[in-house]
């Protein structure tokens, strides 16, 4: 079982982004589940998704607590946020950074979510939109497929521009 | 068609499949996405049902009781402080022998608020005379539901159905599922006490003390019959559309010395405990409850038995435990755990195994 | 079936309501329009000189068979007979306190999905309308719910042995205010009025016509109607059984009660209330025979005169459309 933990702030769409990567799983033939952990629903508030992704039913409903990967949406969430809580050993982190952010003692994918969303003007209600190019990220690490990836975000989203944020970030990201 | 979504989209499809006439709506977390959904079905114009927008839950269920007392299929879901404010009606509705649909989202009462998964809701209504089934995943939630309205309208039943499933934990969780074609499995609904204005009646008069109680006894004689009814349900479903339930599921049970009991998605997630228990030699099986009334009894002789209730009744124990106990003669250890949504894991299920002493009781995470 | 289900067997229409026959001095006799049939049968089991129950018998008769009442708990639910018979020739269904303008909701949704256009009526007490039942009358008038409801007022928890409600007047003693009522009666019209229903209006117990009419009127009507009937109660209110339609008569003469109705807003005062608003007997007239008012003081007195008098203004004022 592959076991993802995703970290966003209330409004990014992280919660959306984990039923896509979900259900791109589940397009490729394997079980999946979404899972987000609600506190109270409120803007801005550091919010934790988790996905799992196996060949077999999935029975556990409960967090994960030793996560594959974790995504983390926003960075400024790892001030307030330990994201490698529990993180297996040779776990990974994806991390939607315009800096170049890395943790040190593990595999990091740092990638510009925000600028590519920006550069197509994808922007609802003022916030970029990040879920469609995550979406674009995770398939470049192979965890879904690239065809998947891309039924998942046509189907939800009628504007093309997020296919095409999903495809610059499949570009974008070094593996 | 086999699709993805969370166990209140599984719930609304599933409604929306059993074409209910009347379906009455009142928001509440968890459970709002189910009469969101329903909106939206009805408003796309893929469900034709009368969308009734309530003003309470306590109006929805009578809503509900005027539309079937006229003998069309109703629906309507509620959570929680919802379900016990309706908790009036739901006595009401059973009284009249009309075979009504609830989803209930379980959760926590307050105060303090508290949105988590909790089955104290639902277990407080247990006298009320509705057929309580619990479900674990997002497949059971829809094939529950659909089943729901077949049991609840079989002349032999004729009362109504609560179908129970974890606030979050299954109502936020997305998996894969499958609907179904229902057809002749569901037949219409033929209320035989459904007003007739060519033959008009009192319904719900005065009713003397020497009277009052055969009605009681007629309720409890649906309630026994829908066993019958029930394993027919499910079987003819699983002829039908390959998938199998039963009363209650067992695992790895058959040469198991020590079983845990539970509801819900602990009632799922207890299985990996099982699994590892197994590895490590240990004879451990699991059995997911999944009607709780009617309440029927596993056969528990010789075994060691671990009860995990997400609910309390104060002055007495985890009701599940109790139940068993009352029923069944076992002594199980009680481990109280999950209330409020408390995070309950797999290896935690494991652990209650390990440190089992049967007759006593067990509150999960707190240290006196 | 298992729930109790009364039925109609050795009913007969009722001689009691005979007595309504009777013509008054300078009355018009008032049978000609109504018709016969009767639907509150033999079996009724009201108090002598129930206002309920009359009202009920004009009520149904305006509706005709093709017709559901539901009840919530009030006087009705005794008036209706006792488990195995009925005394109503049309189906009841019998409901939760605080329930039935919310049953009805469900009930009326599921004739029309049927094509049918039965008449769904909530038939309710005043405590029922006014105190617990005041969200679901709100909530199924804003759904725009195609039904009548009628809230018969006698100004008390009658059926429970008058205890005060939110319809009490002021002054009134019950067993719960046995010093007389120190607070207002609550202006359900006024409430049920901010909902702007199709039709609302008032009737009387003691004006059998003017109460068919309006129900035949509302009944013509899709969507939500209201009426609110004055039901001077003899056991309540302390007064001689057969003097109903007296006690009615004086409410009205007096204007502490105005019949009206409001159809698409417009306001139009009808029968014995027209005279009323131009001249009127003193409310005393109407206090010192019931004798609920025994502890009302004269200050009290005064207060209730000028209410009755702000209302007549008030409504003369929506009647000439300067409101």
């Amino acid at each position: 079982m592959y076991e993802i933990r995703l970290h966003s702030r209330g409004g990014q769409g992280g919660v959306t982004a984990a039923k896509l990567i979900a259900y791109a799983a589940f397009l490729d033939g394997k079980y999946a589940t979404a899972t987000p952990l609600y506190g109270a629903e409120r803007r801005g508030a550091p919010v934790v998704s988790f996905i799992r992704i196996d060949d077999e039913p999935i029975r556990i409903y409960s967090q994960i607590r030793n996560p594959d990967l974790v995504i983390v949406l926003d960075e400024s969430i790892m001030q307030v946020v330990d994201v490698l809580h529990g993180i297996k050993p040779d776990g990974t982190v994806l991390i939607n950074s315009q800096i170049g952010t890395e943790v040190e003692g593990h595999s990091t994918y740092p990638v510009d979510l925000t600028g590519i969303a920006l550069s197509l003007d994808l922007v609802i209600s003022g916030s970029p939109i990040l879920n469609t190019p995550l979406i674009g990220a995770i398939a470049k690490m192979g965890l879904i497929s690239r065809e998947s990836a891309k039924t998942v975000i046509s189907e939800t989203f009628r504007d093309e521009r997020n296919v095409e944020a999903a495809l610059r970030a499949y570009e974008e990201l070094e593996i | 068609m086999l699709t993805f979504g969370t166990g209140n989209k599984a719930v609304a499809m599933a409604v929306r499949d059993a074409k209910p006439v009347v379906v009455a709506a009142y928001p509440i977390t968890p459970q709002t996405e189910i009469v969101e959904e329903l909106a939206n079905f009805v408003t796309a114009g893929s469900m034709a049902a009368r969308y009734i927008p309530v003003e309470s839950e306590h109006s929805s269920m009578a809503a509900c009781i005027g539309a079937a007392a006229t003998g069309v299929r109703t629906f309507t879901a509620t959570s929680s402080h919802g379900l016990v404010y309706m908790c009036e009606m739901l006595h009401m509705s059973a009284g009249a022998r009309l075979p009504i649909v609830m989803a209930n989202a379980n959760r926590a009462l307050g105060p303090g608020w508290n949105i988590g998964a909790e089955h104290s809701d639902s277990i407080s209504m247990r006298d009320t005379g509705w057929l309580q089934v619990y479900v674990s995943t997002v497949q059971e939630a829809y094939d529950a539901t659909l089943m729901a309205f077949r049991i609840a309208e079989h002349t032999d039943v004729l009362l109504p159905v609560m179908i129970n499933l974890d606030g979050f934990l299954l109502t936020h969780i997305t998996q894969t599922f499958e609907t179904v074609e229902p057809g002749d499995f569901l037949p219409p609904t033929a209320t035989p006490h459904a007003i007739d204005i060519k033959n008009p009646g009192g319904y719900g008069t005065l009713t003397p003390g020497n009277t009052h109680f055969t009605f009681r006894r007629d309720m409890e004689r649906g309630m026994r019959a829908s066993i019958a009814v029930i394993e027919e349900t499910e079987a003819d479903f699983a002829r039908r559309f390959g998938r199998e339930y039963h009363l209650y599921e067992e695992y790895r049970c058959e040469d198991a010395d020590v079983v845990i009991i539970a509801m819900g998605t602990l009632g799922k997630e207890m299985e990996v405990a099982v699994d590892i228990l197994r590895d490590e030699g240990i004879a451990a099986g699991a059995i997911r409850m999944r009607w709780f009334r009617p309440f029927i009894v596993p056969d528990l002789d010789g075994k060691e038995v671990v009860v995990i209730d997400r609910d309390y009744s104060f002055g007495y124990g985890g009701v599940l435990a109790g139940e068993l106990q009352a029923k069944s003669g076992c002594k199980p250890f009680s481990v109280i755990a999950g209330l409020g949504g408390q995070e309950v894991t797999y290896d935690d299920i494991v652990e209650f195994v390990r440190i089992r002493k049967p007759g006593t009781e067990h509150w999960f995470g707190v240290v006196d | 079936m298992g729930c109790p289900l009364s039925g109609l067997a050795g009913n007969e229409p009722t001689q009691y309501f005979i007595i309504i026959h009777v013509k008054y001095p300078n009355e018009r006799l008032y049978t000609m329009a109504i018709p016969d049939e009767e639907f509150l049968l033999k079996t009724t089991s009201a108090c002598a000189g129930c206002p309920s129950s009359l009202i009920l018998r004009y009520v149904t008769k305006a509706a005709g068979a093709d017709t559901v009442l539901v009840i919530p708990a009030c006087c009705t639910s005794v008036i209706q007979g006792v488990y195995p018979t009925t005394a109503m020739n049309l189906p009841v269904y019998n409901v939760a306190f605080a329930s039935a303008a919310a049953v009805a909701s469900g009930m009326s949704e599921a004739f029309r999905a049927e094509g049918k256009k039965t008449n769904v009526i909530c038939y309710a007490g005043d405590g029922g309308t006014i105190d617990i039942g005041i969200q679901a009358l709100s909530g199924a008038l804003e759904r725009g719910t195609d039904f009548l409801y009628i809230c018969y007022d006698n100004e008390a928890y009658s059926n429970t042995g008058m205890q005060r409600s939110g319809a009490t007047p002021l002054g009134a003693m019950t067993t719960t205010t046995p010093g007389g009522k120190k607070d207002h009666k609550k202006d359900l019209d006024a409430i049920v009025a901010a909902h702007h229903p199709v039709y609302q209006a008032t009737a009387c117990a003691a004006y059998p016509q003017d109460l068919y009419n309006k129900v035949e009127k509302a009944l013509s009507i899709p969507g939500p109607k209201f009426m609110h009937v004055l039901a001077p109660c003899p056991p309540g209110w302390r007064f001689p059984s057969e003097k109903t339609v007296e006690m009615g008569k004086l409410a009205v003469k007096s204007g502490l009660w105005v019949l009206y109705e409001r159809e698409n807003g417009k306001l139009t005062i009808t029968g014995a209330s027209k005279a009323a608003m131009k001249k009127r007997i003193p409310i005393e007239d109407y206090l010192s025979v019931q004798g609920r008012f025994r502890k009302i003081t004269a200050e009290e007195t005064v207060k209730m005169q000028q209410m009755v008098e702000d209302t007549i203004v008030r409504l003369q004022r929506e009647v000439d459309g300067i409101c």
